[in-house]
């Protein structure tokens, strides 16, 4: 038998283990975010968010220069691939959770715990293969796509969980009133699974949206906004993550100072989602 | 002691009026199960139950614990369809009619036989109005005037309506346990179910949100006929008018209340409510 005072020893190295551990673990997250925002913030002024990159000689000149099409690209990619994953992404894991007995469920949770762990580079090839090639062109709908396969299995999975949580005597209680199964998933379920749901899907978006590789050969880039409205989504069309890339890789420095930029709007991008989504589902009760 | 002389009150009543209303021809037959076996893979959860449940009377299910009285209950309103690996074999005839019949539709049989949960389950997302009338509104009916008819006459039926009347937008999940299962009762109510299935309604709350309920059980008989699964024998003393023990998956013994706990016919009840065994 241990003393009291062993035992109030014991809570306080596992106060201080588990402190520490919370510290190492922000850390890094602290010194990317200050780190991006120092060496980026020069950059960041009304060209950045109203001009286009255009040629290397315009920021070598000094000429306004800056990542309006980029931005603007993002969203459009990434507000495609939402549209896209949301109704499968949903419809997957309310099949995973609700139907547990269907006969398609086994395979369907393999197939989407393999597609998780593939390598996004071969999502933006089957976006290619599916949407690219037969469009004859590189356009922000297969990148889109091809980052909705990125988000499709981490909202499957999230749902699934999500859903679990609602204990099963409350979707019980709605049949035994004489709902039918649909209605029950409908209006007592996912209402009341409402704040997993939303945060699973960000979870997912956050993932997608930084994500590069699937670009490459599906929206592909490009340096100026699009001459046309549609260009957008049939056009090729520059990205954050990819643009980032390309500047940084870039022999330029006045590029990868535009690039550390690009690094804070996409992280101003990804809280600001978070914090909106998270105000949509604040908790009535 | 106050539980003994309640019980014993209980039964002179109840002995009273069984004879005069003994011979069930009196009485009319609303639920009938016939030879209802509930199977979990190849073992039986409950084995040729065979009961008769009569119109506006409350009938009591005891017996120990896994002895099938749930499953059995469950079975009442085909809530093992949704469960994978259990089967129903026999019948159940509600006003004549076999509910597993092929055709048949589950959730048209559940809107008649109405249940209640061993732990109260408000919808976590609505309110107390929005719970009581879930089962109307969300099959499509939107008039105001009668959803808030139905309300009140559901939350008045379920003893709730003076406590909550002024909060009926505030979320169902902020009552306390005895209301919340009133409130459930009163969403049971709402869709004026034949039948009111309640499975250890009072085993999650305290003693005076049981003698609610239990008084609740003896005003709602005028109108609806009540089926309750109890672990508490006095409660089955108390509030029906006929008891079914069940052991071990099987039927031991059907009676009226009155009978099953003075002079019961099968000596395993005897047993069973004098504490020899379970």
């Amino acid at each position: 038998m241990k003393t009291l005072k062993r035992r109030y020893l014991h809570e306080k190295i596992m106060i201080t283990f588990i402190a520490f551990n919370t510290v190492a673990v922000l850390t890094p997250l602290i010194i990317i975010l200050v780190y991006v925002f120092v060496q980026g913030i020069g950059a960041i002024n009304l060209d950045f968010f109203t001009q286009e990159l255009g040629s290397p000689s315009r920021a070598m000149t000094g000429r306004p220069t800056g990542l309006v099409h980029t931005i603007i690209g993002t969203l459009v990619v990434d507000a495609l691939a939402i549209l896209i994953a949301l109704p499968f992404g949903i419809g997957a894991g309310v099949m995973l959770s609700e139907y547990p007995d269907h006969k398609l469920n086994p395979v369907m949770r393999v197939m989407n715990d393999t597609l998780n762990g593939m390598p996004a580079v071969l999502k933006g090839l089957l976006a290619w293969a599916l949407v690219v090639k037969p469009m004859g062109g590189f356009s922000g709908l297969s990148g889109g796509v091809a980052l909705a396969v990125v988000m499709l299995p981490i909202i499957a999975r999230s749902t699934e969980s999500a859903l679990m949580n609602i204990p099963w005597s409350i979707r019980e209680a709605g049949l035994a009133i004489g709902l039918p199964r649909w209605r029950v998933i409908a209006s007592v379920v996912i209402p009341a699974s409402k704040a997993g749901l939303v945060t699973g899907v960000l979870i997912a978006f956050a993932r997608a949206v930084g994500e590069a590789a699937p670009l490459l050969f599906t929206s592909f880039g490009n340096n100026y906004k699009s001459s046309y409205l549609l260009g957008w989504t049939f056009g090729p069309v520059d990205t954050l993550p990819q643009r980032l890339y390309s500047l940084a890789i870039s022999p330029y420095p006045e590029w990868h100072q535009l690039g550390w930029a690009a690094g804070i709007v996409l992280l101003f991008f990804v809280i600001v989602s978070f914090a909106i989504a998270r105000i949509v589902v604040r908790e009535k009760y | 002691m106050i539980e003994m002389s309640r019980i014993s009150k209980v039964n002179n009543v109840n002995i009273t009026n069984t004879e005069k209303i003994t011979p069930p021809k009196d009485l009319s037959l609303r639920l009938e199960s016939k030879k209802l076996s509930v199977m979990y893979g190849s073992s039986y959860g409950v084995k040729d139950i065979s009961i008769p449940i009569y119109d506006k009377k409350v009938t009591a299910l005891i017996g120990p614990s896994g002895c099938g009285k749930t499953t059995f209950l469950r079975a009442l309103n085909r809530m093992h369809d949704l469960t994978q690996n259990a089967r129903v074999k026999g019948s159940v005839l509600l006003n004549g009619k076999d509910i597993y019949a092929p055709k048949v539709d589950p959730v048209v049989i559940r809107r008649k036989l109405g249940m209640v949960f061993q732990k109260p389950t408000p919808f976590p997302t609505m309110s107390i109005y929005d719970n009581v009338i879930a089962g109307l509104k969300l099959v499509g009916i939107k008039n105001k005037l009668i959803l808030d008819e139905v309300v009140e006459k559901s939350l008045r039926h379920a003893a709730l309506w003076e406590e909550v009347k002024d909060r009926l937008k505030t979320p169902g999940g902020s009552l306390s346990g005895g209301q919340q299962q009133r409130l459930s009762i009163a969403r049971a109510l709402a869709v004026e179910p034949d039948v009111l299935l309640m499975d250890e309604p009072t085993s999650s709350l305290d003693p005076q949100s049981t003698t609610r309920i239990e008084e609740l059980i003896h005003k709602l008989k005028k109108t609806v006929t009540i089926i309750i699964v109890t672990h508490n024998m006095q409660q089955a003393a108390r509030v029906s008018d006929y008891t079914a023990f069940f052991y071990l998956g099987g039927l031991i013994e059907f009676n009226t209340t009155s009978k099953m706990f003075t002079v019961p016919d099968n000596k395993r009840t005897e047993d069973y409510l004098t504490g020899k065994f379970g």
